[in-house]
């Protein structure tokens, strides 16, 4: 198979360049068989959109907890402060 | 105010920072006792080491500090011994999603359009988002700990390597596997 052909065809190593691509920039020749493979392949530049929406979802879902109020109950924090009092005596 | 020196006051803690220290560990290990257990473990650590405290950093930044390496512990014992085993299945499953021989994707494993992704619909949305925290939850340990460092504390590749016992090499592999398989695991719970 050519090195073009091998580009063309290998959406496991343009998927994991998709996901490097977002955390980290990638050298030049990288970029290149990201973009061969991309202007070919449908189906990896649909996984490229969802994988970035994905992040944005995680991201989202990150801020959204920290929203919800979840507390501790009051008995164990009493409890905890007790403890910490008695490791100060 | 740059010269100012901060103080411990561990007679406040738990009224100023137990709930933050709390939903700090629930985000990143979801599970309720084991955030617990890890906030009282903070203050009884922070304790002990009361006296080595500087006064560089915030009281609260101080206890946060000592909490995420609590975490990582966690994330460590979590991820060694049958937690492997977990992960090197996963990780053969994944490789099912492609073909062998030139890496393209195998027909029934090819994405597929998840409607409720460009969908506005609030309620779809918050669907989707809970179809999402399950399959975050069913990521092997170690890639679920690399996930969330990378994506949520947006940590420094070489620190999470360097905390979780991973080579380069193999944190790019994990990161790339976690998404695949995330992003399958919508798409077959969506669809």
């Amino acid at each position: 198979m050519s090195y073009l052909k091998k580009i063309i065809y290998n959406c496991k190593q343009a998927t994991f360049l998709i996901e490097k691509k977002q955390l980290k920039r990638l050298t030049f020749r990288e970029e290149m068989e990201l973009r061969i493979h991309l202007a070919g392949c449908g189906v990896c530049v649909l996984y490229n959109k969802q994988s970035r929406a994905i992040n944005d979802m995680v991201q989202q879902l990150f801020h959204d907890s920290l929203k919800n109020e979840l507390k501790l109950d009051d008995a164990f924090k009493a409890d905890l402060q007790a403890r910490i009092e008695e490791g100060l005596a | 105010m740059l010269t100012e020196t901060n103080v411990l006051n561990p007679h406040k803690w738990v009224a100023a920072y137990a709930d933050y220290l709390y939903m700090y560990a629930i985000v990143r290990i979801n599970d309720e006792d084991t955030a617990k257990d890890l906030v009282q473990e903070t203050f009884l650590a922070a304790l002990e080491k009361v006296d080595r405290f500087e006064g560089k950093s915030t009281e609260r930044t101080w206890l946060t500090a000592i909490l995420k390496n609590k975490i990582i512990d966690v994330y460590r014992k979590k991820s060694s011994g049958l937690a492997i085993a977990s992960a090197n299945k996963a990780a053969q499953e994944q490789d099912d999603f492609f073909e062998e021989d030139n890496g393209h994707w195998k027909a029934e494993y090819a994405p597929q359009p998840i409607a409720a992704m460009d969908d506005q619909d609030p309620l779809l949305k918050k669907e989707l988002n809970g179809i999402l925290q399950k399959c975050l939850q069913k990521l092997p340990a170690l890639w679920n700990a690399v996930f969330t460092m990378k994506h949520i504390d947006d940590a420094a590749t070489e620190n999470i390597c360097t905390e979780l016992h991973v080579s380069q090499a193999n944190f790019w592999v994990i990161i790339h596997r976690a998404k695949v398989n995330l992003r399958a695991c919508l798409q077959k719970n969506w669809n």
